[in-house]
């Protein structure tokens, strides 16, 4: 009959004795579990902060630029003249079955003032389908109407951050505010969007219709000139169709010939930020299995101080075959061993990476995220290590002739 | 029926090409509460059938009855239940775990069968206590001389209530006058507690103590004969 409570306390007094030997072997296995946990931790807060701005942006989306890309080495277009149309984008919506709909944006920065403070902030100058394609709520009032960019009224929309500026704890719905010294009246409140890609506030932000922007504060080179179109694909398969579309839709538009470079540029904003996140989940199994060898390194030094402890304690071995010990015993004694070593490094490490992975996001204000899952995991996996690691000094331990070890010197 | 049946034990080890022959058709039987000394020069095989005697090694060839069992169809984990249940060992090098105090290495045979933390202690205790070394239970081997070392060896060979020591040189790194301290403890157990006790030792003095000797040649028993009280008693 095996005893596992003795079994416990055998194998505590035996690596209280080694007190040096058995911290430096947890060691290895506090690095390993350590270093996978700080690892997956910032790989899932860098995919995780992809993916926030990923559903910031809205999906399925393109943006179509002005300017050429360029071919061969030499920039063939009309580089960054201004080439799109308000005429472009009704054209796309009609033309394309791919796409789900589309906005201009003829935008520009401006002074706004409110009372006696005032704000620089960026004025976006488009249609109301901005907010279905940028998947934008409104967080109150309404939003101006096909109708307001027809008649080209002085309403506008404020972003969260513009609100926070200039209004307060006060309701800026219904109020007037001065955009260049032209007055707006304020007609709705959008939704929080936090930061984009390129860690700029989306949030800082008024919008305008487009036809007010054009004709009151920013004037156009040529008229119903805008700046960039977004575009928004029914669905993610129809994505590359729409791109295809617009494409040649556009080409003929601006009578670009076969041998011409196109004037205008369609950028896949989604797919480039899927490549991203795609990128950092690839980065975070990296970080995760380079981790995962020092954990294989620290199971193995684990294997290295329990042979040596088997040799070592050979004619103990021996007397406890004398004395009754099965073999299920002695294997146990030196598994229990190997695996309190291993799970008391574990519970170390996961300490250990979570606070490595705190004072990394502190000191280099990477996001980091400890799921609980990459806990459980490293925890059942260091257990893993001591049994599997464990096992064979235990076994050969077992197969030791009781005489043979009663006589090793 | 004999409690321990020896039927042409042989051992045979191989070293190279030549057989060594250590035991060669050993017979004999012993019977309950006897106190037999085994004796030979070294190289006689007098260890060997002590090994044998205690399940730690298997004959070659003939068969070993303990008890009226057949111990050569038993498995490993079988002999070490025997060596638990019906064995005592006592070896010469006293053989205890060094960094172990005297309670817990008289302990240590109950862990291996099952019984609980609070019978082990008083146990344990009431076994140190019949060897002469109450109030020595937290001493660590190294605090303790050769003669009280032997002591908790002893100790650790009766708590499980075994029926047979077996004694291998029990007295070898012992001074005289702690060998017959030693020697008379076994007396006592075989007389009170009616103990069978084997004992290999090649000095006469100790052999006397017992009350047949065995001697041991070349594998070959050459002669087996009782001893007389008035030897006993000197």
């Amino acid at each position: 009959m095996i005893n596992i409570p003795s079994t416990f306390k055998i194998s505590f007094r035996a690596l209280r004795v080694n007190k040096m030997r058995s911290a430096l072997t947890m060691l290895g296995i506090i690095i390993g579990v350590g270093a996978v946990i700080a690892m997956v931790a910032v790989g899932t807060g860098a995919s995780r902060k992809i993916a926030e701005q990923i559903s910031s942006m809205g999906s399925n989306l393109l943006i179509i630029l002005p300017g050429a890309t360029t071919a061969g080495g030499v920039r063939m277009g009309a580089g960054t003249q201004p080439t799109l149309t308000m005429n472009d984008t009704e054209a796309i919506i009609k033309e394309c079955p791919a796409v789900a709909d589309a906005a201009p944006i003829h935008n520009g920065v401006a002074q706004v003032m409110f009372g006696h403070l005032n704000w620089s902030t960026g004025v976006i100058g488009t249609t109301p389908s901005l907010l279905v394609v940028r998947e934008w709520d409104l967080a109150a009032g309404r939003s101006f109407t096909i109708q307001d960019v027809k008649s080209a009224t002085k309403v506008c929309l404020l972003g969260q951050t513009v609100v926070d500026n200039l209004f307060g704890d006060q309701n800026p719905v219904g109020q007037s505010i001065r955009i260049k010294n032209v007055p707006f009246t304020v007609i709705g409140v959008l939704g929080k969007k936090g930061q984009n890609a390129q860690g700029q506030d989306q949030d800082d932000t008024i919008m305008i219709p487009v036809t007010t922007a054009q004709k009151k504060l920013f004037g156009t080179q040529f008229p119903g000139m805008v700046r960039i179109i977004v575009v928004k694909a029914k669905d993610a398969e129809s994505l590359s169709a729409a791109e295809r579309q617009i494409n040649e839709l556009l080409k003929q538009r601006h009578h670009i010939g076969q041998k011409q470079d196109n004037d205008f540029t369609v950028r896949n904003l989604t797919q480039v930020m899927q490549a991203a996140e795609q990128s950092t989940k690839v980065m975070t199994l990296l970080l995760g299995a380079i981790a995962s060898v020092s954990l294989l390194v620290g199971g193995i030094g684990i294997m290295n101080i329990m042979l040596v402890s088997v040799t070592e304690r050979t004619r103990e071995i021996g007397i406890r075959m004398a004395i009754g010990a099965k073999t299920w015993d002695i294997r146990l004694q030196f598994i229990i061993e190997a695996l309190t070593l291993s799970l008391i490094g574990g519970v170390i490490g996961i300490i250990t990476g979570v606070s490595t992975a705190m004072v990394l996001s502190s000191i280099s204000g990477w996001p980091t995220v400890v799921s609980p899952l990459s806990i459980v995991l490293a925890f059942g996996f260091s257990g893993f290590i001591g049994i599997f690691f464990g096992f064979y000094p235990a076994y050969k331990a077992s197969l030791l002739n009781p005489i043979d070890a009663l006589r090793y010197e | 029926m004999a409690l321990i049946e020896a039927r042409k034990i042989s051992k045979v080890y191989r070293l190279g090409d030549i057989d060594l022959r250590a035991l060669d058709g050993i017979s004999t039987t012993i019977d309950k509460g006897e106190f037999v000394a085994i004796m030979g020069q070294s190289g006689s095989g007098k260890s060997t059938f002590m090994n044998v005697l205690g399940c730690l090694d298997t004959p070659t060839d003939g068969h070993y009855l303990l008890d009226g069992v057949d111990t050569g169809v038993l498995s490993r984990d079988e002999l070490a239940e025997i060596r638990n249940k019906k064995l005592g060992f006592v070896f010469q090098g006293f053989n205890l775990l060094s960094r172990t105090s005297a309670l817990e290495n008289v302990e240590l045979p109950m862990l291996y069968n099952g019984h609980s933390a609070t019978e082990r202690r008083e146990r344990a205790v009431a076994a140190l206590k019949s060897v002469g070394l109450e109030g020595r239970e937290d001493h660590h081997p190294n605090q303790l001389s050769g003669g009280q070392q032997q002591r908790v060896a002893i100790a650790r060979a009766l708590v499980n209530d075994a029926p047979i020591i077996l004694a291998d040189e029990p007295t070898g790194n012992l001074d005289t006058k702690t060998s017959v301290e030693i020697m008379e403890l076994f007396v006592r157990l075989n007389r009170e507690s009616h103990i069978t006790v084997i004992l290999v030792t090649h000095e006469p003095d100790i052999a006397a103590f017992s009350k047949r000797i065995i001697r041991f040649l070349d594998g070959h028993i050459v002669s087996d004969e009782e001893v007389k009280k008035d030897e006993t008693i000197t």
